[in-house]
């Protein structure tokens, strides 16, 4: 009890850290409202002859896409408490060797929470009608956050790796912008060259825009892709949480 | 009851270097111990050792009367710890900071907002309790750092080079601090570069150089070892310095610490002293002023060492100018 109590105060603090760092609040706020905005209205006409006809298609691969770009926020964090010395008065700390990375996971899931239920309510002030029902949009929002947080094992590593929170940030984005733009998660794949499509059916992001598309909108499939998007979470997990611990744990032996 | 710190045959090692090479240590409670020692020299490594943040390589370390590696838990609970770098959390406020390491400690939220209240007072930093760390002066983070460490209430702190980067009221300021903690009976273990520093805080100083204890004692008992005298002298011409300094070297057997005009050594025999003026004399070198000393813990340094302590930043590259 004391351990989770403990998590949570660490969760607290993530969280209270947004409230007083604009540009970070703004990522999980301006940022995915203004993707959304920009895709449907710039690409929404040439994409599915207009905006009205793009907003179901596209609404879901923001989502996706923002969900990612969030996780960033976890390796990020994760550098700044270990370059500047936070990560050690914890560790001197009489809490758990796992809590404050966990804290950190927790509040992650909490914005993500945020910022999914603020993409939800502005798709529907657009226009945005929902096909299926509410329990699918729940399932949906549950696999979008499963996968984030198999995914910030990633951002782990890459937090432990990097020299300063700049370069997680770096990294992070340059990383996340072809995986995420190399995706069905803004145009349908048959229109692209066939040499690329199949990388595009394979990448993950695919897979969880498809997955969530299918449990929005009654046009396709859901099941399968979003059992595709588990296992890659899955694989995720086992590779890159074993691989972020031992890395993390070399980086303190460091002295 | 036993010793707060006791630690033998302490050896860590980095890739192929060792940085900890067999430190003995022994604390009394309620002793403040000064491991004063140059850059690398290892204080910082057994430092984190000793807060359970690095496994030793060999030898045992009991803090509070616990083993380091095998009850890090218990160790954790007793002591607290502030590290050359202000560890706060500069996206949150002060009173933030302090409310969650209250609450990490296992207080209920109300308790922690009413200690984070307490020492944001007790730490003169109730007027910007409310702004985020970052906007705070290096000695405001260095008293949130300190106030973060003692919220606990450690019976054993480790201040890691509590001083670096401050200006010299902070400084004292400081100091103060840890004479408190030391008049209510905490257990300090405090590194540093600044001889100054132990001198003014230790009971006792133990001296570190590339991993090894070099020496150890009070501050009196150091000043003694190498003779209790320093022999100082000014020569007129700035020039002639350097080979004042070779003469003296020849004569005394250390070499000397040369500043612009001014050369001192350490010296056992006081009868030097008109040995060395009629050689600089004979030399053609001429001699400003000439005496003898006590031995400050500087010149302790650089007899047992070869080398010079840490010299004093100058004020100007003081991070914090409040």
């Amino acid at each position: 009890m004391k351990a989770l109590d403990q998590t949570l105060a660490l969760a607290w603090r993530s969280l209270v850290q947004v409230r007083r760092n604009p540009w970070e609040l703004g990522d999980y706020s301006i940022q995915p409202i203004l993707f959304l905005v920009l895709f449907l209205f710039v690409f929404g006409g040439a994409i599915a002859g207009s905006p009205e006809n793009y907003l179901a298609f596209v609404l879901p691969g923001v989502i996706v896409m923002n969900m990612l770009f969030v996780t960033v926020y976890v390796g990020h964090g994760l550098n700044t408490d270990l370059t500047r010395g936070v990560f050690d008065r914890f560790r001197a700390l009489p809490i758990p060797r796992w809590a404050p990375l966990a804290g950190r996971i927790l509040a992650d899931v909490v914005k993500q929470l945020l910022c999914i239920a603020l993409l939800l309510i502005v798709g529907f002030l657009l226009g945005f009608r929902l096909e299926t029902s509410w329990a699918h949009l729940l399932a949906m929002v549950a696999l979008v956050l499963t996968f984030a947080v198999a995914f910030s094992w990633v951002m782990v590593l890459v937090g432990v790796i990097a020299r300063d929170p700049e370069h997680v940030q770096l990294f992070g984005f340059t990383a996340l912008f072809p995986v995420t733009f190399v995706s069905s998660a803004f145009v349908p794949v048959d229109t692209m060259p066939p040499w690329l499509q199949g990388f595009v059916q394979a990448n993950p992001v695919s897979l969880l825009a498809d997955a969530a598309r299918g449990l929005m909108n009654a046009d396709g499939p859901a099941l399968e892709p979003a059992l595709w998007s588990l296992a890659w979470a899955l694989g995720i997990v086992l590779v890159f949480a074993p691989l972020s611990v031992y890395t993390l744990n070399r980086r303190l032996a460091r002295g | 009851m036993g010793n707060a710190i006791e630690v033998e045959g302490l050896v860590r090692d980095f890739g192929g270097t060792r940085a900890v090479d067999g430190v003995d240590l022994r604390v009394p409670p309620g002793h403040v111990l000064g491991l004063l020692g140059p850059n690398g020299a290892g204080k910082t490594t057994v430092v984190r050792m000793l807060a359970t943040l690095l496994t030793p390589t060999a030898g045992a370390a009991r803090v509070g009367g616990f083993d380091v590696v095998r009850e890090g838990a218990r160790v954790r609970e007793i002591i607290g710890l502030t590290g050359q770098y202000a560890s706060v959390d500069e996206k949150l406020t002060g009173r933030e900071n302090l409310i969650l390491i209250g609450r990490l400690l296992g207080l209920k939220r109300r308790d922690a907002r009413a200690r984070a209240d307490e020492f944001l007072r007790d730490f003169d930093l109730r007027e910007v309790g409310q702004r985020p760390a970052k906007t705070y002066s290096g000695g405001m983070r260095r008293r949130l750092d300190l106030a973060a460490s003692l919220v606990g209430h450690p019976r054993i702190l480790f201040l890691d080079e509590p001083s670096t980067g401050l200006d010299p009221r902070a400084r004292r300021d400081l100091w103060e601090r840890v004479r408190q903690l030391q008049a209510a009976g905490t257990t300090v273990l405090l590194t540093t570069q600044y001889l100054e520093e132990a001198d003014a805080l230790a009971d006792s100083i133990v001296v570190l150089d590339h991993g090894r204890v070099i020496a150890e004692g009070t501050a009196a008992q150091l000043k003694a070892r190498v003779g209790g005298r320093t022999l100082f002298l000014m020569v007129a011409r700035a020039e002639q310095a350097a080979a004042a300094g070779e003469r003296v070297a020849a004569m005394v057997g250390t070499p000397p610490r040369v500043e612009g005009e001014t050369i001192s050594v350490p010296v056992s025999d006081p009868a030097l002293l008109p040995a060395v003026l009629r050689e600089l004399d004979a030399a053609g070198i001429e001699v400003a002023e000439l005496g003898l000393r006590g031995a400050s813990l500087d010149d302790v340094f650089l007899s047992l060492t070869g080398r010079s302590g840490a010299s004093r930043e100058p004020a100007s590259d003081a991070e914090d100018a409040a």
